[in-house]
């Protein structure tokens, strides 16, 4: 077997970021390549520098494919030469057929005219080809989500496919889809297609995959063969293996014996698609003082159960009692949930967080303008002097609090997020991956603000895929995958392996699936 | 380190100097630097005609209605959707009112209330589709806009229907009273005048007063003082303009009162802060605990009720209900709320702006008119101002 594709010593920087570091990739022809890793760790980072959605010139290294340098300047140059990625998110067009979607960008066309038998011909050929019965001018969105990933897949083999890269494939498909999919990757595999599959499911891994690079920190730390034998521990180690230092502010958790919140049997369905339930039958409780972890990979579920606590922001069908403080909440609208108590900071702060073109002053206040308010007018001094109290108080870093949000760097930005809860003064505040994006020292005066909300008798509830994290600031731990909660363990008898182990275990098993 | 901020120094009062706080407010200034340019440029061309006394009171009476309902739009657009229908909904319920008071005796005061409260049921149905059922705005506004001139043609089976009793035509066509009586001009309405003009000094100053103790003033001491002596200088001088020919005309004042109670609900209230709120970004407000539901029904509603009005106004003016009436003005008021620096994506914009806006679409249609330019040139004109005011915002928001 030769070397397909090559990747040497590739460094990319984002401002302040250094996201890849001197990454080396070796993918042999005809192998299943299995690139694992946390979330954040640089894996799809270093996809997108191969496939050219950050063209040459814009990161450092060199890339060998198929004998050749290559320097593509964007996803069209990494086509031309058989290099297809298949992201997470589907990039299909709903309305549009399948055969359209197959050939779009690429039509069968003479002149511009296009010719609908070719088109119809070929994409039934293709769709054979992955396995799927459906007619070519079947519409996409009538189609579920593991037909769609087939649909997506017979888009890449339109295309002449070399290197076929998978982002986390199975992620949002149930059992049997799953292993439709795998099946299909061995058979192409058969076929003499090489793949990358990037996955967190070691299991599906260990079945289909010749190789694995293991990355960590924008490192490659491990190239493993899998004719060797290699255990599911062994991957898990080489995943998380960074040792905590002093990342965290020191804690002397003071956790009360009165339960904050309780939730009992809490269920919520996919709000367009009524046969997924994305949240089964979860209950948790939170004392005061007490700092709540929940861990999982992306698409568990965590943040969907966040939004459907806070006023139903998210979901349908939602099923369940919650409770705070003892007594049973209603939490059917934003504005009820803030008042019982509930507060929920978004992990995307932009889009949910804050209205970026106004100032510092009226984002803070806005969850809670009663607050500033003389009856329905709003004081201004009192207005001005509440943002200030939250600027000093996180060290919010402006020119003044007349500064539009959107000139703030993202921890800033975060801190403006965190100070609108804040000041609407919840008893429990669910934090929401709050540390994305932003920078160490950010991330230090933020783990602070959580330590000492908890020490003034607040429960906080954090939401993060940076497992590090979770063990340094939290008391307890629940771990979630795919809807459920599958482990609870108190944070010092906790590591890295072991919830890793509790997902890695507990995911897909047989007659799991909705 | 990805700290993007200028200034990481935490004193309280970085007063900029007026070159630096000219650029970034540029927007508010340009604006206002626009209109006294046009008004300057149009009084030498049309050889002084522009600010003579009969001329600036005729100009307030043409413009009125479409400065009320510029009221309303801003409230709409900074919501982040738009309103088509008003101008036909205008027409229509202008058409109500000649219906009922000529036709059906009903006296003109309950009419006028019937009247903007059938005009505010009129923005509440539509606004119920946009608000509560996510129907796009524009699809449910060009609806109404094509549902009402037809009822305003079938109301008035045709025909104009008036004339309107005196007392009627009084909203827009009357003046004050000279309770002082003056000989020469109306002394009464010079003496609101200086007092309207001195209210607005004091209160300026006393908000820059209580803005230093917070250290939140940004705006340097020389802009202060020239933006407000320009404004006190301004308002008495028109008022001055007006009290030479018959005095204040009375829909000006209905005209001050909305501006002036519209500015406070904006800049002021908790509505109005969420009103921008959700126009800026809707799901962060919503997931702050803001109705955006019913506040975009609400907005819709007041719309309605000001096109009302500015229907009673128009059709007072007329002395007449036509079936054309209001045909087209929605574009004029959208354009003003836009040339006012409102952004089409919501959450941006202020009452004050949309009104300079309408005042600069008055200026330019009234000062083209004494000089004689045709009607094709005029639209022609007004299309190019009302592109390069937003084609200069979009830039000015790049740049910043």
């Amino acid at each position: 077997m030769s070397v397909l594709l090559e990747m040497r010593a590739i460094t990319k920087e984002f401002p302040g970021v250094k996201a890849l570091d001197q990454v080396s990739l070796s993918v042999q022809e005809g192998e299943i390549h299995a690139l694992v890793g946390e979330n954040g760790a640089g894996k799809s980072t270093l996809m997108k520098v191969l496939s050219g959605v950050y063209p040459h010139g814009s990161y450092s290294g060199d890339i060998v494919y198929d004998g050749q340098v290559k320097s593509f300047r964007g996803i069209s140059d990494s086509e031309a030469d058989g290099i297809i990625i298949i992201h997470q998110e589907l990039a299909l067009v709903p309305l549009l057929s399948v055969a359209e979607n197959i050939f779009l960008g690429n039509e069968r066309a003479h002149k511009g005219i296009i010719d609908w038998r070719e088109t119809n011909r070929r994409a039934a050929e293709l769709l054979t080809r992955v396995g799927l019965k459906e007619h070519p001018d079947t519409k996409v969105d009538t189609l579920g989500l593991g037909k769609q990933q087939l649909v997506e897949i017979a888009k890449a083999l339109s295309k002449d496919v070399r290197l076929l890269i998978l982002d986390e494939p199975t992620s949002s498909l149930n059992e049997t889809d799953s292993q439709k999919l795998l099946d299909l990757m061995l058979e192409f595999k058969a076929r003499g297609i090489t793949s990358i599959l990037i996955s967190h499911k070691l299991n599906e891994i260990s079945r289909v995959a010749d190789t694995i690079t293991v990355i960590r920190d924008g490192a490659a730390v491990s190239r493993l063969d899998c004719r060797e034998g290699i255990s599911e521990d062994h991957i898990i180690r080489d995943m998380v293996g960074r040792s905590l230092d002093d990342r965290y502010p020191a804690r002397d958790p003071k956790i009360r014996a009165e339960t904050a919140m309780e939730v009992r049997n809490w269920c919520v369905t996919h709000p367009l698609h009524s046969d997924r339930q994305v949240v089964r039958d979860v209950s948790f409780h939170v004392n005061k003082g007490e700092v709540l972890g929940i861990a999982g990979l992306m698409g568990a579920g965590r943040t969907e159960l966040a939004m459907s606590l806070f006023g139903r922001s998210y979901g349908a069908n939602i099923t369940g009692t919650a409770s705070i403080n003892g007594t049973e909440v209603d939490l059917s609208t934003v504005r009820r949930a803030i008042n019982a108590g509930l507060a929920y900071a978004t992990e995307d702060r932009k889009t949910f967080g804050l209205v970026l073109d106004d100032t510092i002053r009226r984002n803070v206040p806005l969850a809670h303008l009663e607050g500033v308010s003389n009856g329905m007018v709003v004081d201004r001094d009192k207005e001005a002097a509440v943002a200030n109290r939250y600027r000093d108080r996180l060290n919010i870093k402006s020119s003044s609090i007349e500064q539009e949000t959107v000139n703030l760097s993202g921890g800033n930005q975060q801190k403006v997020v965190l100070s609108k809860w804040l000041f609407a003064d919840p008893d429990v505040l669910i934090l929401d991956e709050p540390t994305r994006g932003i920078d160490v020292g950010a991330k230090f005066e933020i783990y602070t603000v959580i330590r000492d909300l908890a020490a003034s008798g607040k429960a906080i509830i954090v939401i993060s895929s940076e497992l590090p994290e979770l063990l340094g600031i939290t008391d307890r731990l629940y771990v979630m995958n795919e809807g459920r909660f599958v482990g609870e363990m108190p944070t010092a008898q906790a590591s890295q392996e072991r919830i890793m182990a509790t997902i890695v275990k507990s995911g897909s098993r047989p007659g799991d699936h909705t | 380190m990805t700290q993007t901020t200028t200034n990481v120094d935490a004193s309280p009062v970085p007063v900029k100097s007026p070159l630096t706080f000219l650029r970034s407010h540029m927007r508010e200034y340009g604006i206002l630097f626009a209109l006294i340019a046009i008004m300057a440029f149009f009084q030498v061309a049309t050889g002084g005609i522009l600010l003579k006394p009969v001329n600036i009171t005729n100009l307030i009476l043409q413009n009125s209605y479409i400065i009320i309902m510029a009221i309303g739009m801003l409230l709409v657009i900074v919501a982040g959707h738009i309103d088509l229908s008003v101008g036909s909904v205008m027409g229509f319920v202008g058409a109500l009112a000649a219906v009922m008071i000529v036709n059906w005796d009903i006296p003109y005061f309950l009419a006028g209330i019937l009247c903007i409260i059938a005009g505010a049921i009129i923005g509440a149905a539509q606004g119920f589709w946009v608000a509560y059922f996510r129907i796009p705005s524009f699809i449910v506004t060009l609806a109404g806009m094509l549902v009402f001139k037809g009822l305003t043609l079938w109301l008035l089976a045709g025909q104009s229907v008036g004339p309107f009793p005196a007392q009627f035509q009084l909203i827009a066509s009357g003046f004050i009273p000279d309770l002082l009586g003056g000989e020469e001009m109306n002394l009464f309405s010079l003496v609101i005048g200086v007092l309207v003009a001195s209210g607005i000094l004091i209160l300026a100053i006393r908000n820059r007063n209580e803005a230093g103790k917070t250290g939140s003033i940004e705006e340097p001491f020389s802009f202060f003082a020239a933006k407000n002596g320009l404004i006190f200088v301004a308002l008495i001088y028109m008022s001055f303009l007006m009290a030479d020919f018959r005095g204040l005309p009375n829909v000006f004042i209905v005209m001050a009162l909305l501006i002036a109670v519209y500015s406070f609900v904006t800049s002021r209230t908790t509505v109005g802060r969420r009103i921008y709120a959700i126009g800026g970004n809707e799901k962060a407000a919503m997931l702050s605990g803001i109705n955006s539901q019913r506040l975009t029904f609400l907005t819709f509603a007041n719309m309605g009720a000001l096109a009302a009005l500015a229907g009673l106004v128009f059709a007072a003016r007329l002395n007449t209900a036509t079936p054309k009436a209001g045909a087209g003005f929605e574009l004029d008021v959208i354009a003003a709320v836009f040339i006012g620096g409102a952004s089409m994506s919501g959450g941006v914009g202020t009452v004050v702006g949309a009104v300079i806006g309408a005042f600069i679409m008055g200026v330019m249609n009234n000062g083209m008119s004494i000089l004689g330019i045709g009607i094709d040139w005029q639209q022609c004109i007004k299309g190019l101002v009302l592109l390069a005011a937003v084609i200069f915002d979009v830039m000015n928001k790049k740049k910043g």
